[in-house]
């Protein structure tokens, strides 16, 4: 039941003569809700660009459910159910929110002539279902340029639920967030892991957030792996205290 | 088709006269590119105008040289009007384009550049002109390989300008303001740099060396009022292949350039001559593509 | 943990309320709401026209030209946010694919453009639209088939670098049809004579051209409102985003492109007859007259919209034949200034400035108390 689902080995990056990886390994377990955590320019992101297909990586081996996926470029990716939001969030900024939701259905398995078809009730259903999740339904016909930072972040969370992902990669998605929200998101990222079975692995910064809902973390300090372990564990290793504290 | 190429083996000081050729037409496209890089570089602007800024200079140049001024005088005046117009274009549309997405400066500029070269037909009339600079013409190899003085002299305002500019961009106050500029406008705007300014002299620099080149083209080749079309085109190719801020590289590709359109157009004949450099820019964006696919990246 | 990660459909989401309200039924999104009687009055109008202002035959035909050109290069410019300038390519690629298949059915192309206009290709009524259909049926295809071909080498060019790519392949096929002496070279091809009065001819290719730019608005009307046309107006808003959801962005980009190739290659076809002489120049390839034109009517009715290039082409052409003539040579000047002022204080175009005006009558919300409606009291998950 509880298989790996992407697996990073030994993965590398460096950009000039900058080395943003180096040689990290860390795994992701179906169901679950793992986390990353490190401090500013410790290499969080540029990992999840790695692994969504953003750059090529210059060593070692990315595999989702045991399929070579470091090849691959974005879209690739995204249509085997791995997907990303952006730590700026980006939405269709034009449309507005049932759009938004609309057109984030999946891809995975779409010929040329769904090209051309419309869209079935069902599916709007579920689209104002989402909304009504991340509490967004009062507004799904306003345009998304319009809302503020904060629901343009739900928006976001709710397209990647539309698209039906097996994984979810979420960078830092309580950044700018209103701290009393917070709690609902964390709630519903919970609901999203327990109800609809999504995979999550999550870039945090709030370390009240991550610990509450990771059940794995693992930390990143200078490029490198510095620990991994359950919330317990990483909030009592030396190691990570050290790193967020500035001590080299 | 392809007669010419046994000339190239059988006689090959005629590569030195393509060669030679290629290179001194080749500098002045290079001074329209470097301008071309500068307004993209600093202020993310695609000036669809540059080649008709170039005929425009070559148009003044001749203008007075009808009042009996040298073209190789009047290129100081030259450069100083093309500065001002430069700065009236940017005041009336390229200030309002600047922040905009990259469609509107290309499809502004390219009504600038309609207006422009519509403009010096209404002036000057469809007819070829070449400004008259009284040079004379040195025979070498017994009569195959011609080079005018006038080519020559224009190779080297070609060098001097250039030179000059990257001095001032280098030493200068304003140079040093407009590279703050390219690298971060936010900061630099923060930092006390007056963007605005910036963005105005930069522009009008562009035009002013647009301007100097097509004097150069002017005394060493022909003006009409629709061959700007084709010095954009090249200013294009080569920003393309050399990217930006690339200074060397707008150099080799300029006078390389400049040498493939004198082959093409002696091996495959002058039709091709045009045609060069738009088959160059499509091959160059293959390329570039193919180049940035393996980084799973796009050109962009 | 089960494998079946889908949403529920009837579980803990379904019936929270809004669930079965729109269960069976299909949506269309961007769902086009122009009373009948605008296409009535449409109607009524283009068939009427070469009867009530016989005179202005061939400039109503042409009004119907620019309208299939404005409409096509939306598509790809307007809808889906890249602005190619090279779209001309495909009306002149067009225009020499019926030439082509039309003379190449009777006589021999190389002998018959060698001969210079010497050789005069006279048929009866048959034979000159059968060649005609045949033509025209070529020129679709053999565009839809170029734009699918050149599509791979622009559509990874993003921005400005695509919009000067596309500008290259059209003036280098102008540079190279000019060049290839088997099609005539820079001195053309004469197409088949129109076997009946000029009258006649006029009328047949109005019927022609209405009928095809008829047919790209109702073709369009439909892709519009399905799941392509959210599709490509997400490239046009983030593609990295639509990217990264998975779109098939490749696929929607090259399929957007070739529906333009698609009617722009038989609009081609039918004005090289209508013309009756193909040259590079002025006829096939006029980069800077209609290549531009196109972006010009699309910007100004207001781009990214299904009914703007068809205001914008009106407007245009209405304007253009009226005070062109009396511009005395400053009608390019004029257009250059139109392109600027347009480009630069007015992108949103008519429909886009009349959208921001009455949003309301657009089905835009603004205001979020008109979005709740008959929903009141239902608040979202806290």
């Amino acid at each position: 039941m509880s298989q790996t689902l992407i697996a990073v080995d030994k993965v590398s990056k460096s950009f000039g003569g900058v080395i943003a990886n180096h040689e990290i390994s860390l795994s992701v377990t179906e169901g679950r809700i793992t986390g990353l955590i490190g401090p500013n320019g410790s290499g969080k992101t540029t990992l999840f660009n790695s692994i969504v297909g953003y750059h090529p990586i210059d060593g070692g081996s990315i595999k989702f459910e045991g399929k070579e996926i470091s090849e691959l470029r974005v879209p690739q990716i995204a249509r085997l159910g791995l997907l990303r939001t952006f730590q700026q969030t980006r939405i269709y900024s034009k449309m507005d929110c049932v759009r938004n939701m609309l057109i984030s259905v999946p891809h995975r398995n779409a010929s040329f002539g769904d090209l051309f078809k419309g869209y079935s009730g069902e599916q709007k259903d579920k689209a104002e279902n989402l909304l009504e999740f991340v509490g967004l339904y009062q507004k799904r016909h306003l345009i998304s340029g319009d809302l503020s930072f904060g629901q343009q972040k739900l928006l976001e969370f709710a397209m990647a639920l539309m698209n039906e992902p097996k994984v979810l990669l979420l960078d830092e998605p309580t950044a700018g967030i209103n701290p009393t929200l917070i709690n609902g998101l964390i709630d519903r990222l919970k609901r999203a892991n327990e109800e609809f079975g999504i995979t999550l692995f999550v870039i945090e910064h709030n370390m009240r957030v991550i610990m509450n809902l990771a059940e794995h973390i693992y930390c990143l300090a200078h490029g490198e792996m510095l620990a991994d372990g359950n919330p317990d564990e990483i909030q009592n290793d030396q190691r990570v205290v050290d790193a967020y504290l500035g001590a080299h | 088709m392809l007669d010419n190429l046994d000339l190239l083996t059988l006689a090959p000081v005629l590569n030195v006269q393509l060669l030679l050729d290629g290179l001194f037409i080749g500098g002045i496209f290079v001074l329209a590119a470097y301008g071309l890089a500068l307004v993209w570089g600093v202020m993310n602007v695609k000036n669809l105008a540059q080649g008709e800024y170039v005929i425009m200079g070559g148009y003044f140049a001749w203008h007075l040289g009808t009042y009996g001024i040298h073209p190789i005088l009047s290129l100081p005046l030259v450069f100083a009007i093309m500065f001002a117009f430069g700065w009236v274009v940017y005041l009336l549309v390229i200030k309002w384009v600047i922040s905009r997405d990259l469609f509107t400066s290309l499809l502004a500029t390219f009504g600038i550049a309609l207006i422009v070269q519509q403009g010096l037909n209404l002036a000057y009339g469809p007819e070829v002109r070449t400004a008259n600079s009284g040079f004379g013409t040195n025979v070498l190899f017994g009569g195959l390989v011609t080079i005018a003085d006038i080519k020559i002299v224009s190779f080297g305002l070609c060098i001097l300008l250039a030179a000059s500019v990257i001095v001032f961009m280098k030493t200068s106050r304003m140079g040093q303001a407009i590279r703050a500029t390219a690298q971060d406008a936010r900061a630099a705007k923060i930092m006390g740099i007056d963007t605005e300014r910036v963005y105005a002299f930069t522009y009008s620099l562009n035009a002013a060396i647009c301007g100097a080149a097509g004097v150069l083209v002017s005394m060493i080749w022909v003006i009409q009022p629709f061959y700007g079309v084709p010095h954009s085109i090249r200013a294009f190719v080569i920003v393309t292949a050399a990217g930006l801020g690339n200074i060397p590289g707008v150099i080799v590709a300029g006078l390389g350039l400049g040498v493939a359109e004198q082959y093409s157009g002696f091996v495959l004949g002058a039709e091709f001559q045009q045609a060069t450099a738009l088959i160059l820019l499509v091959l160059v964006l293959i390329w570039r593509q193919i180049q940035l696919a393996q980084h799973r990246q796009v050109v962009q | 943990m089960t494998s079946d990660n889908t949403l529920p459909r009837s579980g803990t989401l379904a019936d929270q309320g809004a669930g079965g309200r729109a269960a069976g039924r299909r949506i269309a999104v961007n769902a086009d709401n122009t009373p009948w009687y605008v296409y009535l009055l449409l109607a009524v109008f283009a068939v009427g026209a070469p009867f009530v202002f016989p005179a202005y035959t061939t400039q109503i035909a042409f009004l119907w030209l620019m309208i299939l050109f404005a409409l096509t290069w939306d598509i790809a410019g307007g809808q889906m946010g890249y602005n190619s300038l090279g779209n001309i390519f495909f009306f002149g690629a067009g225009m020499y694919i019926s030439a082509i298949v039309q003379i190449g059915l009777f006589t021999d192309v190389g002998a018959y453009t060698s001969a210079r206009g010497g050789e005069q290709l006279v048929q009866d009524h048959g034979d000159y639209f059968y060649g005609l259909v045949l033509g025209t049926a070529a020129a679709a295809v053999g565009c839809v088939v170029l734009a699918l071909l050149l599509g791979r080498i622009v559509f990874g060019l993003r921005g400005p670098y695509f919009a000067i790519g596309t500008l290259g392949i059209a003036l280098s096929a102008r540079e190279l049809a000019g060049t290839w002496a088997w099609i005539g070279g820079g001195s053309g091809i004469a197409m088949p004579v129109y076997p009946g009065q000029p009258h006649e001819k006029s009328v047949v290719f109005y019927i022609a051209l209405f009928t095809l730019a008829a047919l790209t608005f109702a073709f369009l009307r439909w892709l519009y409102a399905t799941r392509f046309g959210l599709a490509v107006n997400a490239i046009r808003d983030d593609e990295e985003k639509a990217e990264a959801m998975g779109i098939h962005t490749l696929r929607h980009k090259q399929v957007a492109w070739a529906v333009a190739a698609f009617f722009l290659g038989m609009s081609g076809a039918i004005f090289g007859n209508m013309t009756g002489f193909v040259e590079p120049l002025e006829v096939a390839f006029p980069t800077v007259t209609f290549g531009i034109f196109m972006v010009v009517m699309a910007l100004l009715g207001g781009k990214g919209t299904l009914w703007g290039p068809v205001i914008g082409a009106t407007l245009f052409h209405v304007v253009k034949e009226v005070t062109w003539t009396y511009l005395l040579g400053w009608q390019w000047v004029a257009l250059g200034l139109l392109i600027v002022v347009n480009v630069v204080f007015f992108q949103e175009g008519i429909m886009g400035w009349m959208q921001r005006r009455w949003p309301e009558r657009f089905g835009i919300t603004v205001d979020e108390r008109l979005s709740t409606g008959g929903d009141a009291g239902r608040e979202g998950t806290p």
